[in-house]
């Protein structure tokens, strides 16, 4: 089964990136070998899996105290030098509605 | 004792510091002039620090006045360009970061600024540790400093390189599914992936979460330990790290397993399967028991870690928008911003997995793929537990293939994947696991690193 130009148009969409109609066929050739040889997890038959339980290390909640983790301020000028566009203390993007 | 960069060790330079034969200065001038010697040609380095000098020189204030002597006092390290130092520049060699500042101090450096190590600068990597080879840099290949026609590996090949060059007598890096174990394979020296947080991850750029941990590259095996006891343990800022084991359980070395069927699978080079046949009978002469166990599952781990870890690359990814750091290409709407800064920013491979990652979780597809591969992760801690019940640890090659040329994999994704074969596994289960020059990796129970010095030494000593 070979990826379709069309679900490739939409993955990008969704990953936000842009896709270009001469991209599509490279795209396609090294999604397809890949998934082609990934798909082989399905072998695993599915009692196998069924049996399967989280061993260890056991997965707990990790609790921290609600609480600043530093001083307010201490990091805003450090983050916003690395901001492509600011204005004050903010963050400069285009209109979002 | 004169100072001589191409056989020093962190072990040995520590001695010459203390004894006052050289100085932190003369080390670093030593590394320095490597560099310029080398580096027009191998790549290793991204940036070299321009107050190298002033840090050995506040190294040599300490050591003269005896203030916080311990091993790593005075020793040059290179980091890799995904690790955080306050006030340089982060980049993971991609485009999309190529002016980002770092705002703070990841948690190992700021353990490594209080052992006193002179920085020496960043070192080359595949983009945001994408790759095996440091093809997928964007700022050019890292040539391997013991063939320069052959790849330094990767991800970490900067890393690799750049102590195998004696450009540093230590190196950061980070693995995901092999990136320290096998660039450290390639260029002959020690590299060790720790046990799942057994080092914290903060100020580490993040690439698959479940995965991802810094390690250290050096020459010994010992130099290694060093760097590792000085970077492991607790950190408030992430949650998943720990102090490893709370008991000093004796270390148990006798009985190595060598997982059946592994080595006469296809795609592994003859050499390769011969020198490690040769090493577990050196090993078996020097009084080790070895163990053939099965390990039903583990043929699955390639595949498993090419659905987990794309799956975590397409969301650890989607910060990278152009909005809030890093290159933003404007066009006439927001959309439009996100798709060029991203299109411009990024490269091949990481867009390659950013796909995939979003194909193996979408809609019709997430059970098949990333519900079966969590499925098949668990099945293989199980073998693993199963097989640490008879073994003491598990030894394979670390890469399936001598240093490749460069070049010769560029265009074939997945035969580059294969080259993770025996690494990603480790990952997967959360156990730690090192490389020993030559090409072989030991892998040992979760928080038992130790294991994997005693062993790795006696491996160390074959050579």
């Amino acid at each position: 089964m070979s990826i379709t130009p069309d679900e490739l148009k939409n993955l990008a969409a969704l990953a936000r990136l842009p896709l270009s109609d001469e991209e599509i066929p490279a795209f396609q050739k090294d999604m397809d070998a890949i998934l082609a040889y990934v798909a082989e997890i399905n072998a695993v038959s599915s009692s196998d899996s069924e049996d399967a339980v989280v061993s260890v290390p056991e997965h707990h909640n990790v609790w921290r105290d609600d609480a600043d983790a530093n001083e307010s301020g201490h990091y805003t000028e450090a983050l916003l030098a690395n901001a492509p566009a600011r204005e004050g203390d903010y963050v400069k993007v285009k209109k979002i509605l | 004792m004169s100072l001589d960069i191409t056989t020093l060790t962190i072990q040995t330079a520590h001695e010459g510091l203390v004894s006052g034969a050289f100085t932190s200065v003369e080390l670093a001038e030593a590394c320095l002039a490597q560099i310029k010697e080398k580096d027009a040609d191998i790549n290793a380095f991204r940036e070299v620090f321009d107050d190298v000098i002033e840090q050995a020189k506040e190294a040599d204030r300490r050591i003269k006045s005896k203030e916080g002597i311990n091993p790593l006092l005075g020793i040059p390290f290179s980091i890799k360009d995904n690790i955080l130092i306050k006030g340089r520049t982060a980049g993971a060699s991609s485009k999309i970061l190529e002016n980002y500042v770092a705002p703070y101090d990841a948690t190992v450096i700021t353990k490594l600024k209080e052992k006193g190590v002179v920085f020496i600068g960043r070192v080359n990597m595949d983009e945001f540790a994408m790759g095996g080879s440091t093809e997928n840099s964007a700022y050019g290949v890292t040539k391997n400093p013991i063939n320069p026609e052959t790849v330094s590996g990767g991800s970490s090949g900067g890393s690799a390189a750049s102590v195998a060059m004696h450009g540093a007598l230590a190196s950061l890096g980070s693995d995901t599914g092999g990136s320290i174990r096998q660039p450290a394979a390639f260029c002959e020296v020690v590299g060790l992936k720790p046990t799942y947080g057994a080092v914290s991850r903060h100020g580490l750029m993040a690439m698959g979460s479940s995965l991802d941990v810094i390690g250290p590259l050096t020459k010994t095996v010992e130099d290694t330990k060093i760097v590792f006891d000085a970077i492991k343990g607790k950190d408030e800022y992430d949650s998943t790290s720990h102090d490893g084991l709370d008991t000093t359980s004796p270390v148990q070395t006798k009985t190595i397993g060598v997982i059946k069927g592994l080595i006469d699978q296809g795609g592994i080079d003859s050499g390769v399967k011969e020198r490690f046949e040769a090493q577990i009978k050196k090993l078996k002469d020097k009084g080790y028991e070895v163990k053939e166990i099965a390990m039903p599952h583990l043929h699955y781990s390639l595949a498993t870690y090419y659905v987990i870890m794309p799956a975590e690359v397409s969301s650890n990814m989607s910060r990278f928008d152009g909005m809030k750091y890093g290159v933003r290409v404007e066009g006439k709407k927001l959309l439009d911003d996100y798709l060029s800064s991203r299109g411009a920013g990024l490269g091949k491979e990481v867009k390659r997995r950013i796909m995939l990652g979003t194909y193996v979780l979408s809609s019709g597809y997430y059970d098949a793929y990333y519900g079966k591969a969590n499925k098949v992760r668990d099945l293989l801690k199980q073998d693993f537990e199963k097989a640490f019940k008879e073994v003491d640890a598990i030894l394979t090659p670390t890469a399936p293939t001598p240093a490749f040329k460069i070049g010769e994999k560029a265009n074939d994704p997945l035969s580059l994947y294969l080259e993770d074969i025996f690494t990603v596994t480790a990952n997967l289960v959360g156990i730690p696991a090192i490389n020993v020059p030559t090409n072989v990796q030991i892998m040992a129970p979760y928080n038992r690193e130790d294991v994997l010095f005693v062993i790795g030494k006696d491996v160390e000593n074959l050579r």
